[in-house]
Order: structure tokens, then C-alpha cells, then sequence
């Protein structure tokens, strides 16, 4: 059995800038990764990131990425296993892993899960065809492998993601047929709109698909608009020959830990899902295990580094360390996600926390 | 298809290498994922669901969704998102479930 100060599972942005802030204060930490390297989606992002300084602004996701793995690399209190899945957090505080295929045991006395997110899917006949890919996806393939998923794409979802994947599409070549969006407005930054307009590709807002076709894989999709009760008006069906459909719908915290792990979750429309309840620490309500990033609450990198930071000084420090340093650090991440979270996109999040917080209405 | 120029990331491919799809030998690059060889070679189509027999093609492409299941080397139920390419390796659609040995 692994013995460790703090168990960190997920080697994102927030899970690395837990390890990092942690060890700062001494304690000794252990990332799982299930993936062969950490850095999570970071490490497919292309575009400069936004924020302040403190926030890496201005730096590409992948440049930011390679520095917070070089970070725990560097650190002698940093283990980071990959290839390894963390499977289950039992009653006695043991954590159960599959390691280069084989079974281990890890006893932690902290947790902090930062296990991120998955690709939210919607509904419209023939949405199971091949060609049909979530934007994570489309990253992974493009930006990691440097495969383009197709020839014509139909990008559904204007928020950041869905603006930022079809630019990158744009980048390496391919064509955008459109970008369509169910609500009356683009939901990302206009800054990521303007320049894909620039270059011609519509924005379509109030439309939607009604359905793909295609034999084998997609060869088309059939889009029309919405009236303002999110209805589809007859007679506005579009034919867009397209090989490829992206979605960039939204993205869900993977909570499937917390909920075995029997912490205290509840279902906040604003934060993208069930998250688990947690303090202003982000310690849940099973003592000693912490969340970070997307599994409390969907949000960017830029936030989820700054959680990360904060539950893993928050971690060590319940541990001991940092008696002076790490009060005073704490305040500093808690006004940073302030900061961060005054904008109108984070209007939503600090909505969220708000009735997460709020002790009425627990669902599980 | 692949990027062969990119505004901004540069791709730092293996060695090129042999593996067989249904019998049929294609090119891949060592280091990358199985689904990114099939997927470069042009086959989108990695199977057939169990009941409506719909065709199945890649979807999260991180090993979340199960949609890319593949027989590799004799082994059944591979996430081939995340398997890496290996030289000579023999990959085939899976026909049912699989089964434990």
C-alpha cells in the first residue's frame, strides 16, 4: 500500500496547480493521470488565454500546460503516475487505482479530486453517426495528432469552445459551413466571434439541427431557425453538405468519485451538473477530500488553475504546513476567483456557488 | 487526412510504421493513438452497434465514451482512442460483446 500526504487525482490544470501548491508548503503529493501524460485539455489548446498575469494571460493553453507540468516535474514533493485510473475512494480513506494494468492501493491523507468534465450531447435523429464528434475530440485529433477531422464542418454551440474549435478547424484548413447556436445571442467572447466572421463563416443564432444523414457516416445535416420559444420555424430548413458535425454544447463535471465517495451533491443548473457541496476551501462534506476545476463546477482553466491552487495550499495546510504562509494564500486564490468570476460569464458561476452554498435542496 | 503546415503547433511524429485493419496492411506513426492511424488512413467506421447494428464511429476521442471499441491483437473491448500504434499490430471490428478468456 502507497502510503501519501495528498492524493491528487487528475493531472489537469487544476489537479498540477493543487500539486505545485501543496508541495510549496511541504507536503509530499501524488497525482494520478490516467491519461499517457498529464496536462489534460490544456495541452490541445491553441489560443492565448485571457486574465492577468498571476493567470498565465496571454500565453497559449499548451505553453501554460508545459509550465505547470515542468513545475511538478521539478519539485522533489511531486509523484505523477500516468497511465493510471483512479477506480474507487472506499470508507477507510484507501484509494484503489489501475496502474499500467495492474491494481494498487494508495492511503492519502488528504484528496483532492480534479477528475474535469465530459462532452455534453443533444438529441436530433441519427446523432450516433460516425463523423459526429465532440469538440473535445476534434482537438485531440487536430492539435494532438495533427489529423483534421474532415473536409466541411457544422460547428453547433457558439459559447467559447465552439468559437475557439472552429477557428483552429480554420487554422489547419478545413472549411466551416456554419456555426449555429439555439439561443438568441453568441455566448462566447466577441473577440473569438469577430474573428471568425472576419474570415465569412456564419454565426447563426436562434437555429438549430434537426437532424443528420448520412449512410455510413455523415454526409449532411438539415438545420432551421427558432422562434423565441426555442420552437422551429416551418420553411426555414437549411441543407448544409457537410462531412463533419462538431458539438460544442456544453461540458459536464465528472462526479462519478464524489458521488461513490459519498459526499453531499446537488444538481446546479449553473455550474453544468451535480457537483458536490464544499465550503469557500473547497473541502466537501467528506473530511478531507477537496474538489478542484470543472468537477465543482464547470468554468475556464484560467479558474480552474486558481481553485487547483487553493484546495491543494488548503490541503497541506490542514496538514500542518504553511502555519504563516498559507492563510494569507488562501485569501489571495479566493480574491483572484473573484476577480476572475466578475465578469457576466462568471456571473453565472458565482449564481451557481451561491445556491450550491445554500443548504436547502439537497438532492442525493 | 494530415496537417502537414500549421500557423502555430509543429508535429513531432514517430517512425513510420506497419499495422493491419481487417487484414489490410496500412501506415501509421508510432507514438500516436491507433483511432488517429484509422482516422488519417480515411476509416471513419470502427463498427456496428449490437442491436440496431448502427454504424459506430469516433466521438470523445479520451477514452470516455466507449464508442471506439476495437479487437486488437486477439483482444477484444480495446478503446483504440487511447491504445497506442505498435508495429505490425492486427486491428479488427468487433463482431458482439467479446468475451473474457
Amino acid at each position: 500500500m502507497k502510503e501519501i500526504e495528498v492524493l491528487i487525482i487528475g493531472g489537469g490544470p487544476a489537479g498540477l496547480s493543487a500539486a505545485s501548491a501543496a508541495a510549496n508548503l511541504g507536503a509530499s503529493v501524488l497525482v494520478l493521470e490516467r491519461d499517457e501524460l498529464p496536462g489534460g485539455q490544456l495541452v490541445k489548446q491553441t489560443h492565448k488565454f485571457f486574465g492577468s498575469k498571476k493567470q498565465y494571460a496571454g500565453d497559449r493553453g499548451f505553453q501554460i500546460g508545459n509550465l505547470l507540468i515542468e513545475q511538478c516535474k521539478t519539485s522533489a514533493k511531486v509523484e505523477v503516475w500516468t497511465n493510471t485510473t483512479a477506480l474507487g475512494i472506499y470508507e477507510d480513506g484507501v484509494v484503489t487505482a489501475e496502474s499500467q494494468d495492474e491494481h494498487v492501493k494508495i492511503k492519502p491523507k488528504k484528496i483532492i479530486v480534479a477528475t474535469g468534465a465530459s462532452e455534453k450531447m443533444i438529441v436530433f435523429p441519427n446523432n450516433d453517426l460516425p463523423g459526429i464528434y465532440g469538440a473535445g475530440a476534434v482537438q485531440t485529433l487536430m492539435n494532438v495528432h495533427g489529423i483534421v477531422p474532415g473536409q466541411r464542418v457544422l460547428m453547433i454551440g457558439a459559447g467559447n469552445i465552439g468559437l475557439i474549435v472552429s477557428y483552429q478547424l480554420m487554422q489547419a484548413g478545413v472549411e466551416i459551413a456554419a456555426i449555429i447556436e439555439a439561443a438568441p445571442a453568441i455566448g462566447g467572447y466577441l473577440v473569438h466571434a469577430s474573428k471568425i466572421r472576419r474570415a465569412g463563416v456564419p454565426i447563426l443564432t436562434s437555429h438549430t439541427i434537426t437532424e443528420a444523414y448520412g449512410q455510413e457516416s455523415v454526409e449532411g445535416a438539415v438545420i432551421c431557425k427558432l422562434d423565441e420559444n426555442w420552437q422551429p420555424i416551418q420553411g426555414t430548413e437549411q441543407d448544409l453538405k457537410v462531412d463533419v458535425i462538431c458539438l460544442a454544447v456544453g461540458l459536464s463535471p465528472l462526479t462519478e468519485l464524489c458521488f461513490q465517495a459519498d459526499c453531499r451533491m446537488k444538481y446546479v443548473p449553473e455550474l453544468s451538473g451535480h457537483v458536490p457541496i464544499r465550503d469557500e476551501y473547497l473541502e466537501t462534506t467528506r473530511p478531507g477530500l477537496y474538489v478542484a476545476g470543472d468537477v465543482s463546477g464547470v468554468e475556464e482553466a484560467s479558474s480552474a488553475m486558481v481553485e487547483g491552487r487553493l484546495a491543494g495550499i488548503s490541503a497541506a495546510y490542514s496538514l500542518g504546513y504553511g502555519l504563516e504562509a498559507a492563510p494569507k494564500l488562501q485569501e489571495e486564490a479566493l480574491a483572484e476567483l473573484n476577480e476572475l468570476r466578475s465578469g457576466p460569464a462568471g456571473h453565472k458561476t458565482m449564481k451557481g456557488i451561491m445556491k450550491l452554498m445554500d443548504k436547502g435542496e439537497v438532492v442525493c | 487526412m494530415r496537417i502537414t503546415e500549421h500557423p502555430i503547433l509543429e508535429f513531432l511524429r514517430g517512425e513510420e510504421i506497419s499495422f493491419f485493419y481487417n487484414g489490410q496492411e496500412l501506415k501509421g506513426f508510432e507514438g500516436e493513438t491507433i483511432a488517429a492511424a484509422l482516422h488519417a488512413a480515411g476509416v471513419k467506421v470502427l463498427g456496428h452497434s449490437h442491436t440496431m447494428h448502427r454504424p459506430r464511429g469516433l466521438f470523445c476521442a479520451i477514452g470516455n465514451c466507449s464508442s471506439c471499441l476495437m479487437v486488437v491483437d486477439g483482444e477484444p473491448n480495446v478503446r483504440i482512442c487511447v491504445e497506442k500504434l505498435k508495429p505490425g499490430m492486427r486491428v479488427e471490428t468487433q463482431q458482439g460483446k467479446g468475451s473474457l478468456k
